[in-house]
This record gives C-alpha cells, structure tokens and sequence, in this order.
C-alpha cells in the first residue's frame, strides 16, 4: 500500500518484487558470511593439522638424546645438535649484520635521503629484493661469498646469506615505525637545537623500538625457516661434529675461527631427514619439524603480542 | 659581528652528524649492493653456460639435461614444471585469498578480524620444508585415494601446499586495499539498496582493484621462486608436462638437484644453475616490478 | 643600523627592565621562497625586546611562515630559499646569513607549537632536553632549571609530585604549558609561538594567555595568532599581514582603534578572513 498520497501510485507487484528483491540479497550476504567463516577456519585448520601431524609423528622422538646427538646413519640414534648448534651460530652472523645495517638503511631512508630519482631508485630496489626468490641468495652467497671471498662453506657464508635476504624486511620494518611518528615530535626536538642525529637518537630510535623489535623478530625466524640458499652454498653435508667454540682459554679468549667452520642447520637437518626412505627417518623429520615449528611460531606470536603492545602504549 | 662563537660542544655535534649521514647512507646503499651483487653473480657465472648453448636449443629441445655427456638444453621442460605448480597454487591462493580478503574487510567484525589476521599471517611464516614434508608425507597419500594413478611426486600436491602458503599474501595486501576504499562510496551503493556482497563485489572490488592486483603478481612472484616445498614434493627430473598430476623440476627444483651433488667451481653443473638462476631472476624481477608499479598506483589513488 | 639599538646589553645576560624600549629582531626586506613559490615579499619590521608582538591575518597569509624563518625551520625542508635579512640584537647578528649554524639560532630561539607537543618521556626529561642539548650534565644544575622552567610555566605545582611521570598523562594544557616550560628552559632570547592555542579549551588558553603576559619581563614574545581577541588582549605591538606582506605594524591599542590601511581595517572589523 502506498502510505502517502503522492501522485506515482504503483501496482502491488512492484512492492512486491523489491521485497523479493532484498530478501534474495540478504539470502546471499547470509551465505557468503557463512562461506567467508568456513574457508577461514578450514584454512585457519590447516595450521593445526600440520602441527598435529608433526606432533603425532614426532613428539615421541623428542629426548634429550635427539638434542645431544649428532646426525647417524641409524636413524634412532641421530639427533639434532650439530644442526641447532648451526642453526644458533647463523642468527648470530645473521642478526649482526642484517640489524645495524637495516635500521641504518631504514634511518637513512626514512629521516635523511632526498626525494629525488636516487631514492626512488632504492626504494624500488629494496621493494624488488624483498620478492627475490630466496635460492637466489643463495646463488649470490655461492658466487661471492663462498668461491670470491672464499669464505668456503662456511657458517659466515651461510649468515651472510640469509641476512642479505632479511635485510629488506628489517628496512621495511624500521620505516614503517619511524613512519608512525608525528613529524611534530620531530620539530620540537629540532627547534630546541637538536641537530639531526640527535633527534633519531633522543627520540625517534627508542620511540620506535617496538615496531623496529618486532620486524626484527619476524626477520629472524624467517631466516630460522629457510633452507633453499643453505643448500644452494653446499651445507647440505654429513656434519657430526660441532664448530670450534668462540671462546677460548688464551688471550684475546675470543676466537673467529668458528665463522669459517662447515655447518649444519635444523631445516637442513630436516630435509636430509626428509628424502630419506623409511619411516624412522620420517619421523626424526617430523621430530625437527616440530622444533622448527614451535621455534618460528613462538617468535610469531612473540612479534604480533610486542606489535599490539606497542600500539597500546605510545597514542600520538 | 657576522656570526655567533663557535661553542665546542656544538663542533662535536657537527662532527657526530656528519659521521652518522655517511655511516647511515652506507646502510641504504648496503641493500643497492646486495641486487648488485646477485645480478653480477648470476650474469657471470651464467655467461660460459649461454655462450656455449646456442640460444636455439633453449628453445627447440624438449629435455634439460645438462649434466649429460649428450647434453639437452630444452629450458622449457623446467619452465613447464614451474607454470604448472605456479597455476596450481595460484588456483587455490588466488580464489581463497580473495574471499578470505572480502570476508575480512566487509564482513567480519573488527575484533574477529584483529584475531584472524595475525592468525592468518602464520601460514606464511611456517618454514618451507616443513610444508614440504607435509605436501609429501600427507596430502600426497591422501590425494592419491582420489586420484590412485598419483605419482609419489607431484605437482598438484606441492602447488595446493604452496597455494596455502601464499593464501595471507593475498588476503592480507587485498583487505588492506579493501579496507582503505572511502565509505562514502559503498554508502552510495548501500543507498540505493544494494546487499553487503554486492556493495563488495561492486563497489569495493572495483575499487581496490589495482591493490588487489598488486597481491595478486606478488602471489605469482612467490609461487614462481618458492624451492622446497616444490623439490621435495613435486620431485627433481625435469620433465616436458602440463599434467599436474605427474612429477616433474622446476627451475628452483632444480638448482636444488644440482646443489645436493658435489659442485666444483666451474663445472657446467656450476654454471647451469647460475643459468636456470638467472631465468629465475628474470621472472620474479618482472612480477616484482608490476606489483611495485601497481600499489604505488593504489597509493596514489587513495 | 646599531642606530635603532641604543641599547648594547651584554651578551646572555637576563634583559632589565631599563631595556624594553630596545629592539630585538630587526627583519629587513625579508623575502622567503618555497622552490618558485614566494611566500613573503620583502617584509621588514623592527620587534621590540620584552614585549609581545602578535602577527595576524588570514591563513596563507605568511605569518607562520614569517615565525618559522625566525628559528630557520625552514631550513629542514629542501627547496627553501631566503632572501633579506633578521638581524638580532645586541650583537647584531644576520640568523638567515648562509654562515650562521641555524642550531645555534635554534638554541637562542624557543618555539611552541600548534598543538601541545610534549616527548613520549617523563615532565623532568621534557624541560631538561633543550638544557642537556647545550651542554648541561650537572644534576643539581639541571634540576634546578627544571624547577624554575616550570614554576615560570605555572606548572610546577601540579607537576612536582610526578615530574617523573610520563608526560603524556597530562591535560591538553598542561601539556601545552610544559612545551613552554621547555622552550624557556634554556633562557633563549626570544620565544616564538604558533597558535599556542588553537588546541585548547577556553579555561587552558587563558591559562597560557596569562602565562605570555607574565613572561614578557623576561623574554621577547613573538605570537601568531588567528584570534584577533586574543592579540587585542595579549600583545603590545602587532602585526597584520596579507598575501606575504606586512600591510601594518604598529602598537595594538591603536591598530585595533584607528587602523591606517584599509585592508587591516576590514580585517579587524571581520569583514574577510
């Protein structure tokens, strides 16, 4: 029924038609709520298949024993020192050269670098690098690092390696904090005589600690993860001994020589496990898996509570 | 009478600034050198490799068998494996992330979202070799109840892995893009009587679009250069096929195949990697760039 | 042009009252260029010491920008161009000359801006930046800077109980207050202010229009201002620009009752702007 006296009067049946009309279209957004709920979780799910799958296959192989030995050709005897050993030394080469080098980068770009055709050119460059495939860092560390500056197989190699490949995502972490902060806090260090320096050392760097921690903890346990240029450089080999330690009993009592030593590293030590035939190996596979996993989820999950936190406690 | 004194304090200062602007700017150009040093690498140690394959037999021979003592350069057996995991993965990231995305951006409430997000980011963070013994051990013997003819390797089951893995590169750039279109467009559409769904398909998607295709090329650059997840489940001989359900190297495949063996410098094994390497690089440079060129154009727009 | 200075007051001495009829800042034929853009043309005007000048006029007017070549902010910005000069007295010094280090004009200039902008840091930490930047280490010395900046900025008794809090926890005005507090911390010459008011509440902006008042026996004012109320109540001399000229300048009593120009006239009594 029409309720006003206007002069349009219409058919029933265009009244009706509207009303089918919206029926129809709450029908479809109720479905695609449905739809968009249950590919979410199904998705969501497949993490916790994974998990659950490596914790049935591996949880029982997990001992003390698997994480004091070393690789073996019977597959119950192998275990996984050389390769968390590897694994801890390459973030130490890892972190200290894609850290200073990627807040620097990031600094630099964000606080100091002009806008010209120079900097959209390393813009473009680090936006580029970020979505090289990460074997091709590898071939890169073959080339340069292994054979030019013979550094050999080594764990050096190795940590230069996946520090190159981190480097852009440290970059891209320092800019987007730096990015968070008002360029009025900026002036007002400025305005008070700060030279420029001083402003990102006073102020912008521990303002943006936060944001600059978390891209740095999702750098690291990407490169934990990555297997592809350990390979490539030639890691993949049978290592059964540990490198020489970095502390010693003679002065300087700190020594370089384990950079250059070979290694092994948990993700390697997982593929190895991998290609394996046989069962038992399979699920020294899963065993490390496992440790993989809880090792890059926790530093996740460690990254996105320190964003969150982040966020809450600095309001501009 | 022209200038204030000097105060020594004030020199140092000057001194530390200027230091800090070389020392800062050595760390933008750090990142310069590292492409740099990839492009050199691969162009030469690949440069032996193209300058004794004549170009033709890239092309015209059907087999890449370059360790052979008769050696086949047909680079598209390699080619062929990687399109063939690149669609397959794309097929599921592609549908997936986008619904994901729209549901994310129009549907679910923010609280759900700010959970499901993160949540979702993991998938992409989980190590590859991980997802490569789960696209060997479980989804392989699973499929191949569907399909008994599945080979222990294959394609269809490394790409469906590998499209899961890039699923949150989809939905997270998309409903960011989703998210940042104006209300006031969907509010005309909503004024005229349109449905949630409709408002999204119509309005936002059009809108987002150039972000979403953004996602989309950066989709297909991680597809193309993923490597473990395709060596371990998708297997390691390069082979000439579009069946997805067979085996088959791709061009990452196969730099891992070359690597495991012993690879004395020099060596055409050495050199043919750089080359397959440098396809690669190829490849990815030029998906990069695209997906770098569109989301500078969302930028803008918005 | 030491004629217009009669006044040769030693070096960083605190000015005495027998000063106020000096001048302080003598901006001649100032021109400023943002890349080709001209954003003032040749302005020139003599600010007195220990007084507050306001300068007001319609936005894009220049009178911000005016402001911020006195403490060569611009200077931050690439493609900034000056031309003229700001000669401060007493010693006579060109602050936009190519040779002078705009730190040190930065140092002698404090600024308050638009909108409170204190440091994510503790109130103590705030008002001793500007002091440790100059060189201050000394923990008596810095505390008891802190504890005059403050009770100058009318904030020392709501902050001595926590100057070791967080900043952030305090009202828009007291926010606003301490961003004097730290401007005035390291006795600068002159304190430039930008719409100090423009964020704030009636009760908080009288507040900090009193505060102007009461530190202009010690310091040169400087005040832009889109509130003519504001000038009228607060300031001794102003300044009305328009389209990057200063149109008059003179005492405000007279300026606001008996205007010379006729484009300040319409300004004042609202008919654009």
């Amino acid at each position: 029924m029409p309720c006003d006296g206007g002069s349009i009067v219409r058919p029933k049946s265009f009244y009706h038609a509207q009303e089918k009309r919206a029926r129809h279209r709450r029908l479809i957004d109720r479905a695609f709520r449905w739809l968009g709920m249950i590919l979410t979780v199904t998705t969501l799910g497949v993490l916790g298949v994974l998990l659950l799958n490596l914790a049935m296959n591996g949880l029982g192989r997990i001992d003390w024993n698997f994480l004091t030995s070393f690789p073996s050709r019977r597959a119950g005897e192998a275990g996984i020192l050389s390769a968390w050993v590897g694994t801890l030394l390459l973030m130490v080469v890892t972190a200290s050269a894609a850290i200073p080098f990627g807040v620097a980068a990031g600094i630099y770009l964000e606080e100091y670098a002009p806008k010209n055709r120079m900097t959209d050119f390393v813009e473009i460059n680090i936006s580029n690098l970020a979505g090289v495939p990460s074997i091709l860092y590898g071939l890169m560390a073959l080339g340069l690092f292994v054979y030019q500056f013979r550094f050999g197989q080594s764990l050096l190699a190795g940590g230069l390696a996946l520090a190159c490949l981190v480097l852009p995502i440290v970059i891209v972490a320092t800019r987007e904090s730096l990015r968070t902060i008002p360029s009025s806090i900026r002036e007002a260090a400025f305005a008070l005589g700060a030279t420029r320096w001083q402003a990102v050392w006073h102020h912008l760097l521990p303002y943006s600690t936060g944001g600059i921690s978390t891209g740095v903890i999702l750098a690291m346990s990407r490169a934990i993860g990555e297997s592809a240029p350990l390979i490539t450089i030639g890691a993949l080999t049978f290592i059964a001994f540990l490198p020489p330690a970095p502390l010693i009993a003679h002065a300087p009592f700190v020594s370089g020589e384990w950079l250059f030593s070979p290694f092994t590293a948990l993700p390697i030590q997982m593929f190895n496990w991998v290609s394996r035939p046989g069962e038992e190996f399979q699920s020294n596979a899963a065993a490390a898996g496992l440790i993989l996993m809880v090792i890059t989820l926790s530093m996740n999950a460690a990254a996105i509570l320190l964003r969150k936190r982040a966020q809450r406690n600095i309001t501009w | 009478m022209a200038s204030f004194p000097p105060s020594p304090s004030r020199r140092v200062d000057k001194m530390v600034e200027e230091l800090m602007v070389w020392v800062l700017r050595a760390g933008g150009w750090a990142s310069v050198l590292v492409t740099f040093g990839i492009v050199v690498t691969l162009v030469k140690e690949s440069w032996p490799f193209f300058e004794a394959v004549p170009f033709g037999r890239l092309l015209t021979d059907t087999m890449w068998t370059p360790l052979f003592s008769e050696p086949q350069y047909g680079i598209g057996a390699l080619l062929a494996g990687t399109l063939v995991t690149t669609i397959v993965a794309l097929l599921v990231a592609i549908p997936l992330g986008t619904i994901l995305a729209i549901y994310l951006s129009e549907f679910a409430d923010a609280k759900f979202r700010d959970w499901v997000k993160p949540m979702l980011e993991l998938l992409s963070a989980v190590p590859t070799v991980v997802y490569g013994y789960f696209a060997l051990l479980t989804l392989t013997p699973l499929l191949q109840k569907i399909y008994p003819d599945l080979s222990q390797f294959s394609m269809l089951s490394a790409g469906m892995i590998m499209g899961i893995m890039i699923v949150p590169y989809v939905t997270s750039l998309g409903e960011d893009s989703m998210r940042s279109v104006p209300m006031l467009l969907r509010e005309g559409a909503y004024a005229l009587g349109d449905g949630k769904l409709g408002v999204a398909v119509r309005v936002v998607f059009p809108g987002a679009f150039s972000g979403l295709a953004a996602a989309y090329v950066l989709a297909i650059s991680r597809a193309v250069g993923e490597t473990m997840i395709v060596a371990i489940a998708a297997g390691l001989q390069p082979r000439m096929t579009i069946n997805p359900l067979e085996s088959a190297a791709t061009v990452t495949a196969f730099i891992v195949q070359v690597s495991l063996g012993d690879l004395p410098h020099g060596s055409i094994g050495y050199q043919s990697i750089f080359a397959a390497g440098a396809v690669l690089f190829l490849m990815t440079l030029g998906f990069n760039l695209a997906g770098h060129a569109l989301r500078r154009r969302f930028h803008r727009a918005t | 042009m030491n004629s217009s200075s009669p006044n040769p007051r030693a070096g960083t001495e605190p000015p005495t009252a027998g000063s106020s009829e000096a001048i302080k800042v003598q901006i001649q034929g100032l021109s400023f260029f943002y890349g080709n853009h001209q954003v003032l043309r040749s302005v020139s005007m003599d600010v007195p010491a220990l007084k507050v000048t306001a300068l007001i006029g319609p936005s894009g007017c220049g009178k911000t920008t005016l402001l911020r070549c006195m403490n060569r902010m611009h200077d931050l910005y690439p493609g900034n161009r000056y031309v003229g000069r700001i000669v401060v007295q007493p010693d006579g010094t060109d602050i936009i000359a190519p040779e002078v280090d705009p730190i040190q004009v930065r140092m002698r200039f404090g600024m308050v801006f638009q909108k409170p902008n204190p440091f994510p840091k503790s109130i103590y930490e705030n008002v001793a930046y500007g002091l440790r930047l100059q060189g201050v280490n000394q923990r008596k010395e810095l505390d008891e800077k802190v504890e005059k900046a403050l009770r100058e900025a009318a904030l020392w008794d709501e902050a001595k109980s926590r100057l070791h809090q967080m900043a952030h926890n305090l009202s828009g005005g007291q926010q606003q207050r301490l961003c004097i507090a730290r401007a005035i911390a390291t006795d600068p010459d002159v304190v430039l202010f930008d719409e100090p008011t423009s964020a704030l509440d009636p009760i908080a902006t009288s507040k900090i229009e009193e505060l102007i008042v009461e530190l202009k026996k010690r310091v040169t004012v400087m005040i832009v201002t889109h509130n003519l109320q504001q000038a009228g109540r607060i300031s001794d001399m102003t300044a009305f620009m328009y389209l990057g000229e200063l149109i008059e300048f003179g005492e405000t009593n007279r300026m606001f009752t008996n205007p010379a120009k006729p484009q300040t006239e319409d300004y004042i009594s609202g008919r654009f702007g």
